[in-house]
C-alpha cells in the first residue's frame, strides 16, 4: 500500500506542485468546524476507447478526467464540492463550501500514522500502454473478419475496446492517506445477422481488472466474437415467447442479473436505513428459499466488480447477505454504517470525484447448491430456459423488478426445444427468492461487463449464479 | 454565481482549432463548456446534502485527410489543450481511412445566431433551495396520511455555458439555466409499501411549479397505487399516460436515427415517405421553441437547426441524420448531430377521461420498467405498473405485469392520442391510446 500511495502521490499532486502536506492543510480547513466526518478523494481517470464498424477502424477517443471531491459529513447531512483543478485555492474554496454543512466549532483530530496493509486485487498497471495500438487495432479487424467468415447470414459486426486506468488518493479526517491504481478493460461484440428479410442481433463480451492481454488469453476475444454470432443466428429461428406464469429455469453465470436486481439493491445501506427497501427491518427473518444463499464478494482479484480499497478506503470484503434463505447483512458505506450503526463493508462507490460516495454492489452472486443442471431443467414440464440477459430494473420500495432475456427457450416436457425472442421477466424480490426450488452445482460469474446505475452514478459491478430454478415468474411475451 | 465568461471559452476553442493546425490536422473541431450549480437535498425536514457542482469540459476531433481522432478532457488550461490535441492527433494516425468522414460542409453551418431565451440565472442560497424543498415534502405528508415516509425532496439550479467551434470557421456558443424541484415518497407498509415521485424542471425558476403543487403530485401518484394487484394475463387496449409516451417515440427516434439506418439495424430500414402512424399523425422538431428545454439555433456540428416535419400525414418524411449518417446515405444532413430537439406530436383532441371512457376496457401504463424495445427489430416488451380499466372507469391500480408487442404494429394501431400534456420536457404528447397488446400476468 505505501508504494500505492507514493506513487499515486506523485501522479496526482506533483503537476499540480501540491504534497501530502498540503491536503493535510486543506483537511485542516474541512474540520474547522464541528464535523462528523470529512474526506478528500482526488481521482485521474484516463479512458482510452476504440470502435470498429463497417469493417474499418471507425473511431478512437481519449480522455482524462481529473479532480477532486471534498465532503464534510455532520449527522445525517452531507456537504460536498468539488473541483476540477487541483491547485490549492481551488482546493480551499472547495473546503469551505463543503464545511458550510455544519456550524462553527471544531473536530476533535486523532492521526493515524500508518495505514495497514491492504493485499491488491490487481496489478498496478496501465492498460492503455498494455499492448501496442497496432495490436488493438489488428485484433479488432481480426475479429470482424473473424466473425463474418462464421456465417454468410452475418451483415454486420461491430467491435468496441475500451481501457480504463484509475489513480485515486484518499485522505480521511482521521489523517489516514490511502490510495489505489484500477485498471479496467472490456472488450465487445455485436453482430447483425440478416435471413429472408429479417434482421436479428447477437451480442457478447467480457472484461477485467488486468491488462489487454487477459483478452487475448484464452482466446477470450475470438469467444466473444464467436458467441455473438451464434446468438444472432439463433435470434433469426426465435418464435414469439409465451406470455403469462410459467416456471423459470435461470442458466448460470450472467443471469445473476436477477439477484441484482431482486436482492441486491434492495439491501444497499441507505435504503434500509430510510427503511423505503421491501427488505427495511427484516433483518434475520426468512426473506429467500433455505437453499439460497447470496454474497457481495468485492475481493475476488481481477474481477470487473473488485476492489482493494472501496472510494472511502475501507477494504472490499465478502459479505453475506442472505443465509440459507435468512437476512442476515447489509451493503454499507461510512455514513450509513456509522448512522445505523452496523460495520462498514466495503461498498462505499463513487462514480468520480464529482458524485458522492453511497453503498453499492461488487461482485454478488448466489452460491453453488446441489442439484445437477440436467436433472433441474428434466423436473420442468412446460417453462422457460434462459441463459442470456440484457439489462434489469427495480422498484427497490415495492420490490418489484425486471429483466430482459436475451437468449431463451421453452422446456417442453423436460427437454430444451424451441428459441424464443427476448422478453421482460418481471417479478417481485422477495417473492421470488422464495419460489427458488432448485439450486445448480454449477456457479459461474459473468464475463465481465455488467456497469449499475444508481440515482445518476454508474459503476462497473459482477454478478453470478448457478443454475436455478424459479417455479413460477411472469414471462412477458406476446405467444398464447 | 458569477457571470460565465463567454469570451474566455471562445478564446480557449480558437487555442484548440489552431493548436491542431500546428499538429497537422487538415481539418478540426472543438467542444468547450462550464457548468455551475447547487444541488441541495433534503429529508424528513432536514438539509440531507448540499453539493456545489462546478464541471469544466473541452472536447477536439481532428481530421487527417479521411482519419479521425478525438480526445476530452475535465482540464482547462494551456497545457491541458497541448496534451489534448496530442492525443486525438495520435488517435487518428491509427484509425482507418473513412470516405464519409470529415466536418458537416462549411455551407450548412448556422449563420444567424438567435437568442432562444435560455438563460435565466437563479440566485438561490442553500437555506433558501432547502425551504423550498421542505415546503415540497411537507405539502406531500399533508396531503394524504397513508405518506408515512420520504426518500426526500430536491431543488437545484445549473448554469451552463457552451461553446462549439470548427475551422470553417464557425465559433458560437451560448449560456443556459436549467433548474428544477423534485420529491419522492412512499405510503403503506412492509411488503405493500408504495413509492413515487413528480418533478418540476424549466429555464426558468419562476415557471417552476410550485413546491406544494410537486409535492402534492407525488403523494397523489403515491397513495394511488396502493392496494396494486396484477391481473390475468390478456390482450387489450392499453393506455399510456402522457408523461410516459415520449419513451415510445424514442422507440421511433432509434429506428430512424442514420446510424441504425446505415447500419441497417433497425425495423424502419426502407421505410422513408411510407405510413408508419394512422393518418392523422403528424410530428415535428422545433429547435427554436423559446426557453424550450432542449433548444439551440446550431447542432453539435454547427450545422443550422430548423423547423421541420419528421411524420406527416402519419407517413415517415425525414431521418435523423448528422454530417456522417448523412454521407453514408447520400442525403443531407437536417441539423440533428447531437439529436432531435423539442419535439410536439398532433392529439386527436380527447381528454384523458375521454379516453379512459374511449378505451373501454383495458390498461392504463403510468410507469414502465427494463429495456426491452429493440430498435432492429419492433420487438417490445416491458415492465408496467398503472391502472385497469373497466367499462370505461377505473376499476383498481396494477403492477407486477409486462406490456408486449411489436413497436411498428403498435405505431399502426395508435388509435388516439390525448389533449392532455405531460410535464414540461423536450417532447410534448398527450397520452397515447394503442388498440391491441399482450398484458402479461397471473
Amino acid at each position: 500500500m505505501k508504494d500505492i500511495i507514493k506513487l499515486v502521490s506523485k501522479n496526482l499532486l506533483e503537476p499540480s506542485g501540491l504534497c501530502d502536506h498540503d491536503l493535510h492543510k486543506v483537511m485542516d480547513k474541512l474540520l474547522d468546524k464541528k464535523i462528523d466526518a470529512a474526506d478528500i478523494y482526488i481521482q485521474c481517470q484516463r479512458i482510452e476507447s476504440w470502435v470498429l464498424d463497417d469493417g474499418i477502424i471507425k473511431e478512437g477517443n481519449y480522455s482524462i478526467e481529473q479532480g477532486a471531491g471534498l465532503r464534510a459529513v455532520v449527522g445525517e447531512k452531507t456537504g460536498f464540492a468539488y473541483t476540477d483543478d487541483l491547485v490549492l485555492q481551488q482546493l480551499n474554496e472547495a473546503a469551505d463550501s463543503a464545511s458550510k454543512i455544519a456550524k462553527a466549532g471544531r473536530k476533535g483530530r486523532e492521526f493515524i500514522a500508518s495505514s495497514e496493509d491492504i493485499p491488491k486485487l490487481y496489478p498496478s498497471i496501465n492498460p492503455l500502454t498494455s499492448l501496442h495500438e497496432n495490436e488493438k487495432l489488428s485484433l479488432m479487424l481480426e475479429l470482424d473478419t473473424y466473425a463474418r467468415k462464421q456465417d454468410s447470414r452475418v451483415k454486420q459486426v461491430s467491435v468496441s475496446l475500451v481501457s480504463s486506468h484509475e489513480e485515486i488518493l484518499i485522505l480521511n479526517d482521521d489523517g489516514e492517506l490511502v490510495a489505489d491504481i484500477r485498471p479496467l478493460v472490456r472488450l465487445s461484440v455485436s453482430v447483425i445477422a440478416e435471413q429472408k428479410g429479417r434482421r436479428e442481433q447477437g451480442s457478447s463480451g467480457g472484461g477485467a481488472r488486468d491488462s489487454l492481454d487477459f483478452l487475448l488469453n484464452k482466446n477470450r476475444a475470438t469467444s466473444y466474437a464467436k458467441e455473438a454470432v451464434r446468438q444472432a443466428l439463433l435470434n433469426l429461428e426465435a418464435v414469439d415467447a409465451p406470455a403469462g406464469i410459467l416456471p423459470v429455469v435461470l442458466g448460470p453465470g450472467w443471469p445473476g442479473v436477477l439477484l441484482h436486481e431482486a436482492v441486491g439493491h434492495g439491501l444497499e445501506g441507505d435504503f434500509n436505513r430510510k427503511g423505503t427497501s421491501a427488505f427495511s427491518g427484516r433483518m434475520g427473518e426468512k426473506v429467500a428459499s433455505s437453499i439460497c444463499t447470496i454474497v457481495d464478494d468485492g475481493t475476488i482479484e481481477n474481477r470487473r466488480g473488485s476492489l482493494s480499497i472501496d472510494d472511502e478506503g475501507t477494504q472490499s470484503q465478502n459479505t453475506v447477505l442472505i443465509e440459507n434463505g435468512i437476512l442476515s447483512g447489509y451493503m454499507q458505506d461510512k455514513l450509513n454504517a456509522r448512522l445505523m450503526k452496523m460495520p462498514k463493508t466495503g461498498n462505499g462507490r463513487r462514480e468520480s470525484y464529482a458524485h458522492l460516495p453511497m453503498p453499492r454492489m461488487t461482485n454478488t452472486y448466489m452460491l453453488p447448491g446441489e442439484s445437477d443442471p440436467s436433472e433441474i431443467i428434466s423436473s420442468v414440464e412446460r417453462g422457460l430456459y434462459a441463459v442470456n440477459f440484457g439489462g434489469g430494473q427495480v422498484d427497490i420500495t415495492s420490490g418489484k423488478f425486471v429483466f430482459t432475456a436475451n437468449e431463451a427457450y421453452l422446456i417442453e416436457k423436460g427437454k430444451i426445444t424451441t428459441p424464443v425472442k427476448g422478453a421482460t421477466l418481471t417479478g417481485s424480490g422477495p417473492e421470488a427468492m422464495n419460489k427458488i426450488t432448485m439450486v445448480g452445482n454449477d456457479l459461474e460469474l459473468d464475463g465481465g461487463v455488467g456497469t449499475c446505475g444508481k440515482e445518476g452514478q454508474s459503476v462497473p459491478v459482477g454478478v453470478g449464479q448457478p443454475t436455478l430454478k424459479l417455479d413460477e415468474l411472469t414471462i412477458g411475451g406476446t405467444a398464447k | 454565481m458569477n457571470e460565465l465568461p463567454m469570451d474566455k471559452l471562445k478564446g480557449y476553442a480558437e487555442t484548440i482549432l489552431d493548436e491542431a493546425k500546428k499538429q497537422g490536422a487538415t481539418s478540426a473541431e472543438a467542444g468547450v463548456h462550464i457548468q455551475k450549480g447547487l444541488d441541495v437535498g433534503i429529508r424528513m425536514g432536514e438539509t440531507e446534502t448540499i453539493e456545489y457542482t462546478n464541471d469544466h469540459g473541452l472536447g477536439v476531433t481532428v481530421y487527417f485527410g479521411l482519419r479521425k481522432g478525438s480526445a476530452n478532457t475535465s482540464i482547462l488550461s494551456s497545457n491541458s489543450i497541448k496534451e489534448t490535441v496530442a492525443a486525438a492527433c495520435r488517435i487518428a494516425k491509427y484509425t482507418s481511412e473513412d470516405p464519409a468522414s470529415g466536418l458537416a460542409e462549411a455551407e450548412l453551418m448556422a449563420k444567424n445566431p438567435r437568442d432562444l431565451d435560455l438563460n435565466h440565472p437563479w440566485s438561490i442560497n442553500p437555506d433558501e433551495a432547502a425551504n423550498l424543498a421542505i415546503e415540497c415534502e411537507n405539502a406531500a405528508n399533508e396531503y394524504d396520511k397513508r405518506i408515512n415516509n420520504s426518500e426526500g425532496a430536491s431543488c437545484y439550479t445549473n448554469e451552463n455555458l457552451f461553446v462549439y467551434g470548427n475551422t470553417h470557421g464557425f465559433l458560437e456558443g451560448y449560456p443556459s439555466t436549467k433548474h428544477g424541484i423534485s420529491c419522492a415518497v412512499l405510503a403503506g407498509q412492509d411488503d405493500l409499501m408504495q413509492r413515487d415521485y413528480w418533478y418540476t424542471t424549466d429555464r426558468i425558476s419562476s415557471q417552476l411549479q410550485t413546491p406544494k403543487e410537486v409535492g402534492k403530485e407525488a403523494a397523489k401518484r403515491t397513495v394511488a397505487r396502493l392496494g396494486s394487484r396484477k391481473i390475468k394475463t390478456t390482450s387489450c387496449p392499453v393506455l399510456f399516460k402522457a408523461d410516459i409516451a415520449p419513451s415510445l417515440l424514442r422507440g421511433l427516434f432509434m429506428a430512424i436515427n442514420g446510424t441504425a439506418i446505415y447500419r441497417k439495424a433497425s425495423f424502419l430500414l426502407n421505410h422513408l415517405d411510407q405510413k408508419i402512424f394512422p393518418d392523422w399523425v403528424d410530428i415535428e422538431e422545433n429547435p427554436h421553441e423559446l426557453r424550450g428545454m432542449a433548444s439551440a439555433f446550431f447542432d453539435n456540428e454547427g450545422v443550422a437547426t430548423k423547423k421541420h416535419k419528421i411524420v406527416n400525414k402519419g407517413n415517415l418524411k425525414s431521418y435523423i441524420l448528422d454530417s456522417y449518417s448523412g454521407r453514408k446515405l447520400n442525403m443531407k444532413p437536417n441539423g440533428n448531430a447531437g439529436g432531435l430537439r423539442n419535439i410536439t406530436i398532433q392529439n386527436t383532441g380527447q381528454s384523458f377521461d375521454d379516453l379512459v371512457r374511449d378505451m373501454g376496457t383495458g390498461l392504463i401504463v403510468t410507469e414502465m420498467m427494463g429495456q426491452g424495445a429493440s430498435p432492429v427489430t419492433g420487438d417490445y416488451s416491458r415492465g408496467a405498473a398503472g391502472f385497469w380499466v373497466e367499462r370505461g372507469e377505473v376499476a383498481f391500480p396494477v403492477q407486477g405485469v409486462t406490456v408486449a408487442g411489436n413497436l411498428k404494429k403498435m405505431f399502426k394501431g395508435l388509435a388516439a392520442i390525448g389533449r392532455d400534456e405531460n410535464i414540461p420536457g423536450s417532447t410534448k404528447t398527450g397520452s397515447w391510446l394503442i388498440d391491441d397488446m399482450t398484458v402479461a400476468g397471473d
